[in-house]
């Protein structure tokens, strides 16, 4: 069989999204910001919302998220796109509005904004990129470094003594009564990726049928920052991230769906 | 002649926004400007006209909301007082950088740090140069009656549109505070349909995606667009607006703006009474600023006074208008401290008329 033959359309088991714009992504080889990108577009393509959908680029390594996703798209400040968001969505309540932020911006600077814009119940979808680390500017500590992890501003590891101790901002939302939707997926191999496509399908749903605020966490790698290949990376997360943030739902359709308590510790 | 009513400048604002039929406003608590937002959420704009009334969790997210909101289009304003105001400068310079439309109020009080809640016009600076970072200026109107309060919120959305960039009325904690007289506009309608060309609307077929965003990597396109904003705030000239109260035969010249210009027009015709030829040049946009009008009357006068609520802050443009033709002096107290007429012309005489 030559190349020609295989590439038939009965034979297509994944299609590039046309909402991804042909620019080059501006990502690390390996960084799992690109597969998270093209989820989100996908389930926009795949829900038919492409003209009715603005996104919130934050200050991050996905700063310019506007250059790859084919939508109308406003950058916000550090922290604070919730708040875009809310402002964007208060004036178009029949759009579907959405940020797309990493834990440096969501669970630090951006905690306040966070935790009102999800208590406030808004209508809308927050994708959060938790790579435990600061990507854009170098990897520096994030508030969700794990405890002992190295980062160029915790040399020697994280000492949650001295330096406060990792923040599960998910588990947090979770239990404010604005989110109705709250799950924690991975996008490093195939089944979590499905997975994850499926939660934000859920989330989009969730805004479209006006239900509050639905929150989806993607645990990420961040090669570069960690300093490994992408796949020490990924091995690394699932041995030290996933232990920490585990994976699966933690609140549908309102209700919290697993011992937080356990979870918090 | 229109519907006549006793406000506080405050709620005058708030009275305006609904009827020059904004989308939505965006506030946080702080005195001496909470009236807004209390008239606002009072007065269920959302019935009257639709318009969109949210108490955020902090200045900083509401004018990011601002930021938001403006970009989808729409006519969106938030209102805060000067510590307020310092917090927003982040989101204010975003909104300058992508050249977004909006109206800011700051009802100033006096500093620096938590200050005290009376009136200032400490914030002078902030307002005029840019306040947050980058190169990037705010039209400045500044309202000396609660009836410009009013008329100044459907005047100053018009001029964020016109050159879509954020315009800020610098008022004060007195004019916020007092009961006036006020005409209220006719109800506008809130306008459902604009221009979509720029804004955040939703990407249709026929169009390219639209983004808001005060980033260009490239110092190159950085650079071309400062130059284009720069442009842009050189052509704000057209829209300079001040006021003369008895400058034909003035020998000496006050300028002042804002509450102080009411106090100086008090002093002004006492001082004529007197016999004194005082004139008094109010400045009502502070940034463009009256700058021809000034240099024009430093030929005529021999002194110019410049009174603030402040340390001495307009009395720097006032120089540059003048260019050393004449003497410029300030007089102010700043601190939240207001000064009488009666100070004023002491000031004059001490100052600027010598034996006079
Ligand atoms: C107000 C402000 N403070 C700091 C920065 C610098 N800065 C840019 S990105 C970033 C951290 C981003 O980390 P994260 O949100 O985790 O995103 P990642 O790059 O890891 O995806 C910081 C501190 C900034 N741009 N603005
Ligand atoms: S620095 Fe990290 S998060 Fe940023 S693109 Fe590279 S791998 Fe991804
Ligand atoms: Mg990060």
């Amino acid at each position: 069989m030559d190349i020609k033959e295989i590439i038939q359309p009965e034979n297509l088991v994944h299609k590039r999204t046309p909402l991804m714009t042909d620019a080059t992504l501006s990502y690390c080889p390996g960084c799992g910001h690109g597969t998270a990108h093209h989820l989100v577009m996908e389930v926009i393509e795949e829900m038919g919302i492409q003209q009715d959908t603005i996104g919130i680029a934050p200050v991050g390594c996905s700063v310019l998220a506007y250059d790859f996703m084919d939508i109308d798209m406003s950058q916000a400040a550090h922290g604070r796109a919730p708040a875009v968001a809310t402002g964007i969505k208060r004036l178009w309540p029949e759009k579907y509005v959405f940020t797309y932020q990493g834990d440096g911006d969501l669970a630090a600077i951006g905690t306040a904004e966070t935790i009102h814009a999800c208590n406030r119940g808004e209508n809308i979808v927050i994708i959060f990129i938790n790579n435990g680390i600061y990507g854009m500017t170098g990897g520096q500590m994030a508030p969700t470094t794990l405890e002992g992890m190295k980062s160029s501003t915790t040399p020697y590891g994280r000492d949650a003594k001295q330096m406060g101790h990792p923040l599960k901002i998910t588990e947090l939302v979770a239990q404010l009564p604005g989110t109705y939707y709250v799950t924690r997926q991975a996008v490093h191999k195939a089944g979590n990726v499905r997975k994850t496509r499926k939660a934000i399908m859920k989330a989009f749903e969730v805004q479209r049928d006006k239900k509050g605020l639905a929150f989806v966490e993607i645990v990420s790698n961040c090669n570069s920052g960690w300093k490994m290949t992408p796949n020490e990376s990924n091995e690394w997360m699932e041995e030290h991230m996933f232990p920490f943030y585990p994976l699966g739902d933690i609140k549908v359709e309102g209700k919290i769906v697993k011992d937080l308590l356990k979870e918090l510790m | 002649m229109g519907e006549i009513q006793l406000m506080k400048g405050n709620e005058a604002v708030a009275e305006a926004a609904i009827r020059a039929g904004l989308d939505a406003y965006f506030g946080y608590p702080i005195t001496p400007q909470s009236e807004v937002l209390e008239y606002l959420t009072l007065q269920r704009p959302e019935e009257r006209t639709g318009m969109v009334v949210l108490q955020a969790e902090s200045e900083i997210a509401a004018i990011n909301m601002v930021y938001g909101a403006a970009g989808t289009g729409k006519k969106v304003m938030t209102s805060s007082s000067s510590p307020g105001i310092s917090l927003k400068m982040e989101g204010i310079s975003y909104i300058a950088g992508a050249e977004l439309p909006c109206l800011i109020v700051n009802v100033v009080r006096g500093g620096p740090g938590l200050g005290t809640i009376q009136p200032s016009q400490a914030d002078y600076f902030q307002a005029t140069k840019g306040g947050g970072h980058g190169d990037y200026r705010l039209l400045v109107l500044a309202p000396a009656s609660v009836q410009e309060m009013a008329d100044f919120v459907d005047k100053g959305m018009e001029l964020a549109f016109k050159y879509r960039n954020p315009v800020m009325i610098l008022s004060d904690g007195l004019i916020g505070q007092m009961m006036e007289k006020v005409e209220l506009p006719q109800q506008k309608e809130r306008v459902t349909e604009f221009d979509p060309s720029w804004a955040t609307t939703g990407k249709t077929p026929d169009r390219e995606r639209n983004i808001i965003t005060s980033l260009n990597l490239d110092p190159e396109k950085q650079y071309e667009h400062n130059m284009k904003l720069q442009e842009k705030y050189a052509r704000m000239k057209e829209d300079v607006m001040y006021e003369t109260f008895d400058c034909d035969d003035a020998e000496f010249l006050l300028v002042a703006y804002g509450s102080s210009a009411r106090i100086c027009q008090k002093a002004v015709n006492v001082a004529r009474s007197r016999g004194k030829k005082l004139g008094l040049l109010r400045p009502i946009t502070l940034f463009p600023f009256p700058t021809e009008i000034i240099a024009k009357l430093s030929r005529q006068v021999k002194g110019i006074l410049s009174a603030e609520l402040n340390a001495g802050q307009m009395v720097e443009d006032v120089r540059l208008a003048v260019n050393g033709r004449i003497p410029v002096y300030h007089y102010g107290t700043p601190g939240g401290k207001i000064y009488s007429p009666d100070d004023i012309l002491k000031a004059i005489d001490e100052k600027l008329m010598g034996g006079y």
